[in-house]
């Protein structure tokens, strides 16, 4: 799938802009601080969830009007093209139309495919395993937009049972009637993880790529993971007396981790340098895609922000190699035209900049 | 116009809290019933009177009537050993304008909830397991909402009801007069785990 337009207003720090865009690569530079990742926010937000700054509506408005804000495009995917509006009014959660009829995240969510890479992901490998375990949940979206409900099933019944643990309730059907709905979830949520990191495993093998192969697993801190419904509810109800202690849940899919090495090496990720951590992160990226682009027909909208950068030239020229292969809209950012010279004309170009206190954005200079 | 102590303003401000009205609509009623004094005011001032003091819920399932036992209760023909456990009373009515449940019910009064502080005791639950002794239940119906809370309900109320009493739920499924192109996948999905022979 592709944009083939693009709107904003007041949306961060851009008042209005209006953008037309061919399937091609988009290349997206200008200096620090110009609102280079404020256009690809708008872009992620054409898939569910908040964003890739994970930010709330009202941060997304533009500063100091903070007023609502708007943004629309014209996607087309596999079958055929919609026209997709989100609005925020005055700070409230962002309503989606999909062709003019409202709609919800999950129909958003088969409609549209987005992933990224953010510079935020950069110590994705040796910081906690939350970030890890959000990066995974974010692939697991992609393939199996119902993730969602499972997530937040599981989650407002966690919510529920770690009351009961706080207030040290004994009741033990309360506690049984909780269990079997997070069981019932849970094993849904790890079924879908499970089988996106065969899908990422697959994916990498499959192609030809000049990035190393990240192998996966799922892990978690301590013990086996319990899979099946059946599992999960007897690895709650064996916990219950060390949760009351703790105040939480202390066993889940909630907790689990995704262990990465550097297959050829055979070095655990976190022990990587930091270019190969970033490699292995574009390999996992570009996996994803192509994997939902062999499911789907077409491959998902991609999101690079600032990944040029950290390349070196033959690795960029990789990059973007596969990426014109894979037939990608990739919007990529970088800060200046140099950093996208490799692509040639294979992308279109966008160029940001700041005036006063407004970032501007001018379209197809500087084509080669 | 805005005087306080101002009967009118007074009215206004307590119609604009009942459920689906807001201060616009409220106005619009209140000018209305004052148009109407003869035909509507002073009857459904009248009405709410009579309501406010007989008004009560059924001791025995928490039906609101206006008598301690409601009709329903009361009606022998309606003990059939079948009773169907609601989460509300307007869940209750809801079943009855259908009009083909022949059995008695049981309102809980809402649904469990740690966070919003609502327990077994809050409910209407220790009540349930009473009855169906004292009525000789044989089965019974956990007709409560999909969400989180309603389902962690009916395990809880299932989890301690008498193996000897049949327990079922309501059909998740496509709705009367429903299109399957406008469901969403789990509906779709809970549809087709509850097909039936055609
Ligand atoms: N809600 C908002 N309203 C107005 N301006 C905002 C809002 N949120 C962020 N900004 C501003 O937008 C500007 C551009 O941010 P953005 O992150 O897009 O820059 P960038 O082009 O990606 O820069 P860099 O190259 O440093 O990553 C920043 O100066 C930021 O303070
Ligand atoms: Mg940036
Ligand atoms: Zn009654």
């Amino acid at each position: 799938m592709h944009l083939t337009s693009l709107s904003l207003s007041h949306f961060r720090s851009h008042k209005r802009v209006r953008l037309n865009v061919d399937p091609r690569p988009v290349a997206i530079f200008g200096a620090n601080g110009a609102g280079k990742t404020n256009l690809i926010e708008a872009v992620s937000l054409f898939s569910p969830g908040r964003g890739l700054r994970r930010a709330s509506a009202a941060d997304m408005a533009r500063r100091p009007e903070a007023l609502g804000w708007k943004i629309a495009g014209s996607v087309q995917s596999a079958d055929g093209a919609h026209e997709i509006a989100f609005t925020s009014e005055a700070g409230a959660a962002r309503q989606v139309k999909i062709d003019d009829k409202a709609a919800s995240q999950v129909a958003l969510g088969k409609l549209c495919r987005v992933v990224w890479l953010i510079p935020a992901m950069d110590r994705l490998w040796i910081e906690g395993a939350e970030g890890r375990r959000r990066f995974l949940d974010r692939a697991v979206l992609s393939f199996f937009p119902d993730h969602a409900q499972a997530v937040l099933d599981y989650e407002k019944a966690m919510r529920e049972r770690n009351r009961l643990l706080k207030e040290q309730v004994r009741d033990a059907h309360w506690y049984t009637a909780l269990e079997t709905q997070m069981a019932r979830a849970g094993a849904l949520i790890h079924a879908n993880r499970v089988a996106t990191v065969a899908r990422l495993s697959e994916a990498q093998k499959a192609t030809e790529t000049r990035f190393p192969v990240a192998s996966l697993e799922l892990t978690q801190t301590e013990g086996a993971i319990p899979e099946t419904e059946k599992d999960l509810r007897e690895a709650f109800a064996e916990s219950r007396f060390r949760d009351i202690a703790a105040g939480r849940t202390l066993v889940g899919p909630h907790r689990a981790d995704l262990y990465g090495v550097f297959s050829a090496k055979g070095v655990p990720a976190s022990d990587c340098s930091t270019g190969e951590q970033k490699a292995l992160l574009i390999s996992l990226i570009l996996a994803n895609a192509r994997a939902l682009a062999q499911d789907l027909g077409a491959p998902p909208i991609v999101l690079l922000d600032e990944v040029a950068a950290h390349l070196d030239a033959r690795r960029r020229a990789a990059l973007y190699d596969e990426i014109c292969a894979l037939g990608a809209q990739a919007w990529m950012t970088g800060t200046g035209p140099e950093l996208f010279a490799e692509l040639g004309d294979r992308a279109q170009r966008i160029e940001v900049c700041e005036e006063g206190l407004e970032s501007l954005v001018v379209q197809g200079t500087n084509t080669h | 116009m805005t005087r306080r102590n101002d009967p009118i303003e007074a009215l206004i401000a307590l119609m604009a809290r009942l459920p689906g009205l807001g201060p616009r609509s409220a106005r619009r009623v209140v000018l209305y019933l004052i148009r109407k004094r003869a035909q509507v005011l002073r009857p459904l001032a009248e009405a709410m009177m009579a309501v406010s003091e007989s008004a009560r819920e059924c001791l025995n399932c928490g039906n609101v009537g206006t008598s301690d036992i409601c009709e329903i209760c009361e009606d022998t023909r309606r003990a059939n050993g079948i009773l169907c456990v609601v989460e509300e009373v307007s869940d209750l009515w809801a079943m009855e304008r259908a009009g083909v449940f022949k059995g008695r019910y049981h309102v809980l009064g809402g649904t469990l909830s740690a966070l919003e502080g609502v327990g077994p005791e809050d409910l209407r639950i220790p009540g349930l397991i009473n009855r169906l002794e004292t009525e000789e239940i044989t089965e019974v119906i956990l007709a409560l909402n999909a969400t989180i809370d309603g389902q962690t309900t009916a395990h809880y109320i299932a989890d301690q009801l008498p193996g000897q009493v049949t327990v079922t739920t309501l059909a998740q499924g496509v709705p009367i007069g429903g299109e399957l192109d406008y469901l969403d996948d789990g509906t779709i999905s809970a549809a087709l785990n509850a097909r039936k022979t055609f």
